[in-house]
C-alpha cells in the first residue's frame, strides 16, 4: 500500500462528496391515493411452529373473501418470525413490492407507525361492530396517539407453571403471593438441589416485569409523545429487588441464570430441571412436548397481596394495513375478516391463540380448561409497553436485560442500575417522543 | 472501477454518519436531518462507547498476539516433524480454518457448557459457568478466535520458512544456535514481509470480530460486559435502526484501522524495509 494511493482516494472521496453533497436516500412512502376494487392483494403472516392448522383457517377466510369480491386474488405468504424485522423494513423501503396486509407483533406498533408504514384505520375500526368487544389492553396495543393502526389478532400472556409431582412430594401448595413464591422456590431447591426452584432469567424482561408492576411500579409514565422513564421509582425498584433476589444459589444460581432468556427458562422447565417457571399460553406446546408432560399445572402468577394476580404483560400480534396499499377498502375488509371473531375462534381451536374479544375468549376457556389460568390473568388486568417508537430502540439495545443482569451479577446496586436504565430510556424517549 | 467500488460505500458511510438517519428516514416517514458531527458528539459523549473501545483494543491485541504465537510456533514445528504427523497437523489446522465461525462458536460453547460440556466433566469443574465472568468469557472467545485464525498464520509462515534456503538454517545450527535463537535472529528477519502481512491481517480481523462474540456471549454477555465495537455498532445500527449513529461507529473503526496500518507501515519503512 502506497501512501500516495490513499491520498488520491481521499481526494476522489472529497471530490465526490462535493459533487454530490446531498442527503442519503429515502424512499417515498406516502399513502397511495388509489383504491382499486379488483386485483391482487398480498398478505404476510407469521410462520408458526406447526403452521398447517393456521394455514387452513386462513385459507377458508381467503376463500370467503374472494367469493364476496369477484376479480380479486389474495396471495398469502408466511414469513419467518426471526427475520420479520428485516422483511418489514424492506417492505417499508420498497412500497412497490410491499404487501397490503401484514401481521405484526404488538410491541412494534408504535415503531412501525413512526416509520410511516401503517395505515390509520381509526374510522373503519370504530365503525366495525365486532370491535366493541375488543378488550381494552388489546385496543391499546393498536393505538398510537389516539389513532388506531390495525386490529388485534391474538393475545399472549404469561402465568406460573409448576410441577405437580414435586409439589405433592414436598407437601407444597401453589404460592398465593410473590413472597410465598420466593419461599416456595427456595423450599423446592433445598429439597431437590438438581432443580431450580423458580427458573428465572436475567434476559427475560417480560417474566420480570410482573414483579415491578405488582409492586405498583411501571416502565414509564405519561402519554404518547411525552413519556418519562419510571423504572427508577421506589415502587419499581422494590419489584426489581424482588425479582433479582431470586438469582441466588438457594433458587437459581446467578452464574447460570443471569444469561437466560424466557425461552431458556421454559426449556429448563420442560426438560424437568425446574420446579416452577413463568411461561406463556404459547409455551404450552413446548412444555407438552417435554419430559414434564402430565406432571405440571398452571396458575396465575400471584401478586403482592394474598390471593391476588400480578399484572402480566399483554403480548400478542395485530393485523394491519400498509400505508402504501392500492386497495384500501379491500385491504381493510380483509383485515377485519382475518382478525374477526369467527377467525379468532377458529384459530384458538386450531392453534391455541387466545382471542382478543372478551366474549370469544370466555367461550374458548369453557371449551379448553387449560387456558383458564391465562384468561384469569387477562381478566385481572394486564400491562403494556409504552406506545412510543422509542420502545423498539429500548428493547433492541437491551436496556432492561442489562439492568437486571447488572444487579444479578453484583456489578451495580438496584438503585444505580435502575437509575442508569432510566437515563437510557429517557434519552430514547427524547429522541423519538 | 476498483476505486469506485471501494470509495462509494465509504462515501455513503461517511454521508449517513452526518445525518439523523433511522428507519423512519429510510422508509420516508420523516425527512433526513443534517446533524453535522452530532452523531459523533453523541458517540464520544457516551461512556459505554469508550469502555467498549478499550475492551475491543485490549481483546484484539490479545487475540493477535496469541494467534501469531501459536501460528508461528506450529509453523516451525511443521518444518521439524516427519511427513505423517505433518500431514495430520495440516489437516487438523485446515479443518479449523474451514469451519464456519458460527459453527465453530457453537461447538466451542458446547464444549464449555456448564451442564453438558465435556471440558467441565474432564477437569471435574462441576457446573462452573465459563460465560458468566467477564474475563473468563473473553478468554473463551479468545480461544475460539485463536483456534479458527491460527491456521492462516501457520500456513503462510510455513510457506515462508520453506522458501528460506536450507544452508542458512544449517549454518545457524552448526554455529550452535538454539531453536529460539534461530527464530529470533535468522527466520524472523527473513520472514519480516510475511509476518507484516499476517499481523496486519490479524489486527484487522480481530478488531472486527463479531460472530464469535455475538454467538458465544449471546450478543455481548451479561449486562453487555463482553461487547466489542462491531457488536456494539450492530446493536446501534441495525437492531435499534439508528443507521446514522451506527455509521459514525463504522467511520471511527475505519479510521482507527487505517491509522494502525499506516503507523505500522511507517515503522517498518523507518527500519529500512521496503515491502
Amino acid at each position: 500500500m502506497k501512501l500516495s494511493a490513499s491520498r488520491a482516494s481521499l481526494a476522489t472521496l472529497l471530490t465526490l462528496a462535493v459533487a454530490t453533497a446531498c442527503a442519503p436516500q429515502s424512499s417515498s412512502n406516502s399513502a397511495s391515493d388509489r383504491d382499486d376494487t379488483s386485483g391482487t392483494l398480498r398478505v404476510w403472516l407469521f410462520q408458526e411452529v406447526g403452521n398447517e392448522p393456521k394455514k387452513k383457517v386462513v385459507d377458508s377466510v381467503v376463500a370467503a373473501f374472494e367469493k364476496t369480491h369477484r376479480d380479486t386474488e389474495v396471495k398469502v405468504e408466511y414469513i419467518p418470525v426471526e427475520t420479520r424485522a428485516q422483511r418489514v423494513k424492506a417492505a417499508f423501503n420498497d412500497p412497490a413490492s410491499a404487501p397490503d396486509v401484514i401481521e405484526y407483533g404488538n410491541t412494534d406498533t408504535a415503531g412501525y407507525v413512526h416509520d410511516g408504514g401503517l395505515l390509520d384505520v381509526t374510522k373503519e375500526f370504530s365503525a366495525w361492530p365486532e370491535a366493541k368487544s375488543t378488550d381494552p389492553t388489546a385496543r391499546q396495543s393498536v393505538t398510537v396517539d389516539g389513532k388506531v393502526y390495525g386490529a388485534p389478532f391474538y393475545v399472549g400472556v404469561r402465568a406460573l407453571y409448576y410441577r405437580t409431582d414435586v409439589f405433592k412430594d414436598l407437601g407444597l401448595k401453589p404460592p398465593r403471593s410473590l413472597a410465598e413464591l420466593a419461599t416456595t422456590a427456595r423450599a423446592v431447591r433445598a429439597a431437590r438441589p438438581d432443580l431450580y426452584g423458580l427458573a428465572v432469567g436475567g434476559a427475560y424482561t417480560y417474566g420480570a416485569m410482573p414483579f415491578v408492576w405488582a409492586d405498583g411500579g411501571d416502565l414509564a409514565d405519561g402519554r404518547s409523545g411525552s413519556y418519562a422513564a419510571a423504572i427508577d421509582s421506589p415502587a419499581a425498584r422494590k419489584g426489581i429487588k424482588a425479582y433479582t433476589s431470586l438469582f441466588t444459589d438457594a433458587n437459581c444460581p446467578a452464574a447460570k441464570c443471569a444469561g437466560m432468556t424466557g425461552n431458556d427458562t421454559v426449556t429448563a422447565f420442560a426438560a424437568g430441571k425446574a420446579g416452577m417457571a413463568i411461561g406463556g399460553d404459547f409455551s404450552h406446546a413446548a412444555v407438552e412436548a417435554g419430559k414434564v408432560k402430565g406432571k405440571y399445572a398452571v396458575v396465575p402468577l400471584p401478586g403482592v397481596a394474598d390471593g391476588s394476580v400480578a399484572p402480566a404483560f399483554a403480548g400478542g400480534n395485530n393485523i394491519g394495513v400498509l400505508k402504501s396499499t392500492r386497495h384500501r377498502t379491500l385491504a381493510v375488509d380483509l383485515m377485519e375478516r382475518l382478525a374477526g371473531k369467527k377467525t379468532q375462534s377458529a384459530l384458538f381451536d386450531a392453534m391455541g391463540f387466545l382471542p382478543t374479544f372478551t366474549d370469544v375468549r370466555t367461550r374458548a376457556a369453557e371449551r379448553e380448561p387449560f387456558v383458564k389460568p391465562f384468561v384469569r390473568t387477562l381478566a385481572a388486568g394486564t400491562k403494556f409497553v409504552p406506545a412510543s417508537a422509542a420502545w423498539s430502540q429500548i428493547d433492541s439495545s437491551q436496556v432492561l436485560p442489562t439492568m437486571f443482569q447488572e444487579v444479578v451479577s453484583g456489578k451495580k446496586s438496584v438503585d444505580a442500575a435502575a437509575g442508569d436504565a432510566a437515563a437510557k430510556m429517557n434519552a430514547a424517549f427524547g429522541d423519538a417522543g | 472501477m476498483l476505486g469506485a467500488l471501494l470509495v462509494y460505500p465509504v462515501y455513503q458511510l461517511g454521508l449517513i454518519s452526518l445525518f439523523r438517519y433511522t428507519q423512519a428516514q429510510v422508509s420516508g416517514g420523516e425527512p433526513a436531518v443534517f446533524r453535522g458531527f452530532g452523531n459523533y458528539a453523541d458517540l464520544f459523549a457516551d461512556g459505554e462507547f469508550w469502555r467498549v473501545l478499550l475492551a475491543t483494543v485490549v481483546f484484539a491485541a490479545a487475540c493477535v498476539g496469541s494467534t501469531l504465537a501459536v501460528g508461528c510456533a506450529l509453523a516451525v514445528l511443521l518444518t521439524r516433524i516427519r511427513a505423517v504427523p505433518r500431514l495430520a497437523l495440516m489437516l487438523a489446522a485446515l479443518g479449523a480454518w474451514a469451519t464456519p465461525a458460527v459453527t465453530g462458536s457453537t461447538v466451542w460453547l458446547f464444549l464449555f457448557d456448564p451442564d453438558f460440556g465435556p471440558v467441565n466433566r474432564v477437569f471435574g469443574l462441576g457446573d462452573h459457568s465459563w460465560t458468566y465472568g467477564r474475563y473468563s468469557a473473553f478468554l473463551l472467545v479468545l480461544l475460539e478466535v485463536v483456534w479458527c485464525s491460527f491456521p492462516f498464520v501457520m500456513v503462510t509462515v510455513y510457506a515462508g520458512i520453506r522458501a528460506v534456503p536450507a544452508e542458512v538454517l544449517e549454518a545457524a545450527a552448526l554455529d550452535g544456535a538454539s531453536h529460539w535463537r534461530i527464530w529470533r535472529s535468522v527466520l524472523a528477519p527473513m520472514l519480516r514481509p510475511i509476518l507484516t502481512v499476517v499481523t496486519i491481517q490479524s489486527v484487522i480481523w480481530d478488531f472486527k470480530v463479531f460472530t464469535q462474540i455475538y454467538v458465544m456471549t449471546n450478543g455481548g454477555g451479561i449486562a453487555g460486559q463482553n461487547l466489542v465495537l462491531n457488536v456494539y455498532a450492530y446493536q446501534q445500527a441495525f437492531a435499534s435502526s439508528r443507521y446514522g449513529l451506527g455509521s459514525a461507529i463504522g467511520v471511527v473503526m475505519l479510521l482507527l484501522l487505517l491509522a494502525v496500518t499506516l503507523v505500522y507501515l511507517r515503522l517498518l519503512r523507518r527500519q529500512g524495509e521496503e515491502l
